[in-house]
This record gives structure tokens, sequence and C-alpha cells, in this order.
């Protein structure tokens, strides 16, 4: 499937705005990334597992709350850095 | 005690912003300056550290408005940059339990001279993290993080300062790696003597005056707490009330901030002291009164030196403007470098760096329109 990488991301994947991985859920997904791109799982996912404050993540068009929604192969998932707001 | 030779070569402020880091030059006579930067522009930059043992390796402490906190290394002198391959984490807790999550990295201190791979970081909420392999990879320091008092300690997570408890002013005693201290705005100073595996509270003497009870065992506020390298059983802290000191031998924190001027108080956020007289230290005093303000008192700036151990204060503010200034400078924005006499630098959330190369005696403005400054390190070349 493909994920959507927002801008302040792509220092990670060489400016890359999309990256084909696989996974059954979005959990496997964001591992398989990170295994792509190191470093980029930690800005977005807490090392308690949950998805950080200011970072959205939708799959199709559809707000996942945590990372165990189940993911099919054509899903296309967004990943937002959310408009906060503030300086 | 030993004594230190001052230093002749260049000086390279490091500067920390809420939009990125910059990076200050001088020549060796300090009388030009260039600035370079910014550096990984839009970051929240915390705390960038020099290592004084090798005068090469830098760490910065980064997160953004979106993204995670994380620790960039460079071992060119900031040419270039990798971040550390496991940044400072809480453990991941079983299913159920709330576990915790740093928000963001906030203090880095390079280890003891006879341990040349290690660093130390403070986050908020309140951690202790220790690297061995220079700054690429993190781990909690057990004795503190996991200790069945730290909540305690700490009261919990949501009180802290209004952008979260910091652990700050971590000292490493220059005779012995094994001994450390810590201080944390939501809980007070800490010492171990055994490499961080047990810590014991060190406030006696010093007040809460905002718990009920004013002296607590712990739950202070110390602002910045510093060691002299050279006396290294001498503390000072700037401390939400007051400013202090001790002779570790006593235990007692003594308030040396009594001797400041009723009318300005003893309240701020840095201290910094003088590198080869363990009798100079300098502080930045700012409203702490009412709604705590936190700006200069009555909009003129003044730093204060002591040079006595704080029984007797001198005002210094030839230099700043006489009015209207409304300066914040945060517990990690000032600093002195070791020339002779010692140059001493600040930097304003409004993003002006100040310096003098007097000593304080007199203040030029070095910079301008910088982002709000978080922190400023003087290293020499």
């Amino acid at each position: 499937m493909t994920v959507h990488i927002p801008s302040p991301l792509r220092s990670y994947t060489a400016q890359r705005a999309e990256a084909d991985v696989a996974g059954s859920t979005l959990e496997e997904v964001l591992t398989a990334l990170d295994q792509r791109y190191p470093g980029l799982r930690f800005r977005i996912i807490t090392e308690q597992d949950t998805i950080r404050r200011h970072i959205k993540i939708f799959v199709n068009e559809t707000l996942a709350p945590h990372l165990n929604v189940p993911l099919r192969p054509n899903d296309q998932v967004y990943i937002i850095c959310a408009l906060s707001g503030g300086s | 005690m030993a004594t230190l030779k001052p230093a002749t070569g260049s000086v390279v402020l490091l500067i920390g912003t809420r939009k990125g880091a910059f990076i200050l030059k001088s020549d060796r006579s300090r009388r030009t300056w260039k600035l370079s930067g910014p550096t990984f522009l839009g970051h929240i930059m915390h705390h960038l550290m020099l290592d004084s043992r090798d005068r090469r390796t830098m760490l910065m402490a980064a997160r953004t408005g979106h993204l995670g906190p994380t620790v960039f290394r460079s071992t060119d002198f900031g040419k270039t940059w990798t971040e550390a391959k496991v940044p400072p984490a809480f453990p991941k807790v079983s299913e159920g339990q709330k576990g915790l999550v740093v928000d963001h990295v906030f203090w880095l201190t390079p280890g003891h001279a006879s341990e040349p791979s290690v660093w130390y970081a403070g986050t908020s909420p309140q951690g202790l993290f220790r690297s061995e392999d220079g700054g690429q990879t993190w781990e909690g320091v057990k004795g503190f993080n996991a200790h069945p008092l730290r909540q305690q300690w700490t009261r919990g997570e949501q009180d802290g300062t209004p952008d979260g408890p910091k652990l700050h002013s971590i000292l490493i005693d220059p005779r012995n790696a094994n001994h450390l201290y810590i201080g944390m705005s939501s809980g007070g100073v800490f010492e171990s003597t055994d490499r961080g595996v047990s810590w014991a509270p060190l406030n006696k003497g010093c007040r809460a005056d905002f718990l009920p009870n004013p002296e607590p065992e712990y739950g202070h506020d110390p602002h910045c707490v510093r060691l002299h390298p050279l006396k290294p059983d001498r503390l000072y802290q700037q401390n939400h009330c007051g400013i202090y000191r001790m002779e570790r031998r006593e235990g007692l924190w003594i308030r040396i901030g009594g001797n400041m001027p009723k009318q300005v108080g003893d309240i701020g956020f840095p201290l910094v002291l003088h590198p080869r007289d363990p009798d100079t230290v300098w502080v930045f005093p700012m409203d702490g009164s009412s709604v705590w303000p936190r700006v200069s008192q009555g909009g003129k700036p003044a730093a204060y030196v002591s040079r006595n151990a704080g029984k007797t204060w001198t005002r210094q503010d030839k230099g700043f403007p006489k009015a209207q200034a409304w300066w914040t400078v945060k517990r990690q924005a000032m600093t002195a470098d070791a020339h002779e006499p010692v140059g001493l630098y600040f930097g304003t959330t409004s993003g002006e760096l100040w310096w003098s190369r007097t000593g304080g005696s007199n203040w030029i403005c070095l910079v301008r329109y910088l982002p709000e400054i978080y922190s400023v390190e003087a290293a020499e070349l």
C-alpha cells in the first residue's frame, strides 16, 4: 500500500512524498517504513506505541485511533501533521 | 585547589532557539564575530553542547511542533549531523498501564573525563538518560527513572513548569565519575554517589514557599544548579525561591540571595560561575512577584555579580537599555567563556545575544533578530 509522507518527515525519505510498504496493520506498515527509513517512526509514534499528540494518521479517509487498525493491500495511509495552531 | 589557565583561542557560542540552532564564532581576540546558521531551521533546539573532552563532538536536543523528541550528533563540529539511533525514551509499559512519554530532551551533559563516550540527558517529563556511545543510543538511568519514590519526588507529571517539568543541571564531580547531582524543576536537587544506582534528596535549607510545608525534604524548584570544577564541593543554585550556596560537607543550602537589593529580589533562571574563581558568581534577576512576569525588574535589565560567594552583590547594567526592556533569560541561556577577563554571554527570549568582554562591567548586543533563545553555551577552540 502507499503511505503518504508529510514534508516534516521527508528528511528521512530522501524527500520522497510516498512510500510503498506492505503490512496487514498500521503497526506493521509503520514498522516496515521505519526499517526502510530508520528513525521516522519515533518522531510520530511514542515509546508507548501511541500516535503523537499533533500527528494524525488516516487510512483512506478514516482517522486511525491506534496502531492496531487492520489494512488491506490497496489502502492509502496518510500521515498528517495536524494543524495545531500556535507559533 | 587546582588552577586553570585562561583560554586564549576562539570562542564558539552554541545557540539553541525555538526555530533552529546557530553558531557564533569569534577570532582569538574576541573582537570580531561571525554568525552561522540556522541549522535545522524550524526545529525547537533546547540545548546544544560541545564535548569538552574532544572539542569536536556536538549533540543537539531537538524536536518540532509536530514531531517527537530526538538528539542529533555531529563529529565534525556541526558540518554534518546524524540522528541518534535510539533517542531517549521511557520503557514501554504493559497494556492497560499508563507509561511515560518523553516530550522533549531538555539538557545534555558530557560525562566524566574518564568516560569519553558517556553523555547524560535530562528530559521532560523528568527522566535521566545515559549514552555510552557518544550519544548514538540512549538508555534510562533506572536507579532514578524506575525508583519507587520517583513519582513522589517529582509530584507527578502534571505538576510542573508551564512547558512541562524538567530534569536539568546534570552535574558530574570532576574527581569521581560515580558522583552525580541533578536538578528538577519539580522535585529539587538530588545526589547519587554510585553512578545513578541510588539517589537521595539534597535540599536541606532551601525554601519551597509554594508548598504547604515550605521546608520539605523534596519538591523544590531549582532553576539552575552549578558545581565549581575547581572546588567541586561547592554548589550554587538559582532557585524559584532564591539564590543559594552549599558547601557539600555541611549539606545545607545557605540563602545568599538575601543579600541582593530588596527591590530587585533574588529570583531568576540562570546562574553562571567564574571558570577560575569559585567565589565569583553571576545571576540575571527577574520579576518573580504576583503572577510571575519572569521579566527584568521594572523593565530595567541588569546582571548581578558577587565576588565573595554571595556575601555582597554588585549591579551590572552598563550598556543595557535604561527602561522598557522586558527581557527574559532562560536557565540555559547565560554562560561564560574561559578567557581573561571572563566573557559573559546571554540570550533573551526576544532573540538578542548580549556579551561582556569584561566580566559584566560593560555589555554590548552582539546579535539581534534571532528567534526565541533557549540556550547559549560557550566553548573554546
